[in-house]
């Protein structure tokens, strides 16, 4: 960029903030309920402040430059945030469009008479603008998928409870595909809660589970070995007629293993082989 | 009978999140076309064990969901395909028990046994295909 051009925008920055900022405010797809003006005002006036006084005029369309590291900063963080807080894709985007916007308009004003300088400048500030959106972009989708990610955590460690039914009975109600991760994880917090508890059945209920393929069966053998050499019985419930029919058919061996229909049923021959008994009192009031 | 393929869907299978967006699609279109609950846990079972191999041993592939029908009845077929190392001996693969990777050995042959129709195609070096059929009430 031109020495004289990079000046103008250095002197220009108050009339290029107060551009965007009309322009921002004036776009119909603002968000007030999740930024409010200040706010967007602030991050604006740091994201202008960096740009202009990181502009230099070799590394103006070379991005991987250390000067625009701050830039790139700046922009990212403010990306990321809007992510979060779950601006949309259209939103972001137009938060650094508008802003080329403003740029060029100011250029074309102060400009005057000199066609081809004007076109090769707003070339330069266009090349720039698209970069440093691509660049909004990516971080914008990562932040994004951030969240995704964190969701699948919470989701993998709420969906592993481990409860305990009954003094010396765990239960643990497994819901969703259970893959090698999963198995990992029920594995662990039962042998954890097995050793902590002194229990010594465990039912694994997988009601929960929309199909029982021969790799989720290989892991539910697994689980069991592992609780027996604890020193505890396990017990597998919540088979539907389905998937008994399914498991058949596919030739999986789960004879070895105790196996019910219901959580209930699981539950009373628990209570069998401890010798417990439930009974119902009698309402009949003695004389 | 001539088999007539009425729906077409291409679905790329390659991070662990597709494979529940794959059960889904085939889910919904075997209640579409009516499917008992026994069949589509079978059918679904049967998909669950080849895009696992097809994750396992070739990191990842497509998988084309068809509505197909013949006559009076209506079924869902899917082909996997893959550019994976592919297999070298068929027949021992389709054997219960064996497997190359430590698991149980079931995969192949039991998904055979849960559909109505299998077919297996492999290319040592260049990938393989498996195509499966399951009739709503076969």
């Amino acid at each position: 960029m031109s020495q004289k051009a990079n000046q103008l925008l250095k002197n220009k920055k108050k009339n290029i903030l107060e551009l965007w900022m009309k322009n921002q405010l004036a776009d119909e797809g603002l968000r007030e309920d999740l930024i409010s003006n200040d706010e967007l005002r602030s991050q604006s006036e740091e994201l202008i402040n960096a740009l202009v006084t990181n502009l230099s005029g070799e590394n103006f369309t070379n991005l991987d430059a250390d000067e625009w590291s701050p830039v790139i900063e700046i922009l990212g963080g403010i990306a990321i945030t809007r992510a979060r807080q779950g601006f949309s894709p259209r939103e972001t985007g137009n938060f650094v469009f508008s802003l080329k916007e403003a740029i060029l308009e100011v250029l074309q004003q102060e400009i005057t008479g000199d066609q081809s300088n004007l076109y090769t400048e707003s070339q330069k500030i266009n090349r720039l603008m698209d970069s440093l959106s691509v660049v909004t972009f990516e971080t914008f989708i990562k932040g994004r998928e951030e969240v995704i990610l964190r969701q699948t955590d919470e989701i993998t460690e709420i969906s592993t409870p481990v409860i305990r039914v009954w003094d010396g009975i765990l239960a643990l109600p497994i819901i969703g595909t259970l893959d090698s991760a999963r198995t990992q994880i029920v594995m662990e917090n039962l042998l954890q809660e097995i050793v902590e508890t002194g229990s010594s059945i465990a039912i694994l209920d997988i009601s929960g589970v929309p199909a029982v393929d021969s790799l989720v069966a290989q892991h539910l053998i697994k689980t069991v070995s592992a609780t027996r050499l604890m020193g505890a019985e396990c017990i597998i419930s919540g088979i539907r007629p389905e998937i008994a029919q399914t498991v058949v058919h596919l030739g999986i061996d789960l004879s070895n293993i105790i196996t019910k229909a219901s959580l209930a049923s699981a539950l009373a021959y628990s209570f069998r082989v401890m010798r417990l008994e439930v009974k119902k009192i009698s309402t009949v009031s003695k004389p | 009978m001539m088999t007539l393929s009425l729906s077409k869907d291409t679905i790329q299978v390659l991070k662990e999140q597709d494979v529940v967006f794959l059960k889904n699609r085939i889910k919904e279109t075997a209640v579409k076309i009516k499917m008992g609950l026994v069949n589509q846990t079978r059918l679904l079972t049967a998909a669950s064990e080849l895009v696992r191999n097809m994750m396992r041993y070739a990191d990842g592939g497509v998988c084309i969901i068809e509505v197909v029908s013949s006559g009076r009845v209506n079924g869902v077929r899917l082909t996997f395909s893959d550019r994976g190392p592919g297999i070298p001996d068929i027949q021992a693969a389709m054997r219960d028990g064996f497997s190359t990777g430590k698991s149980l050995g079931l995969g192949l042959p039991g998904t055979k046994r849960l559909v109505n129709e299998f077919d297996i195609k492999s290319k040592v070096g260049q990938g393989t295909v498996v195509t499966i059929l399951k009739w709503a009430n076969g």
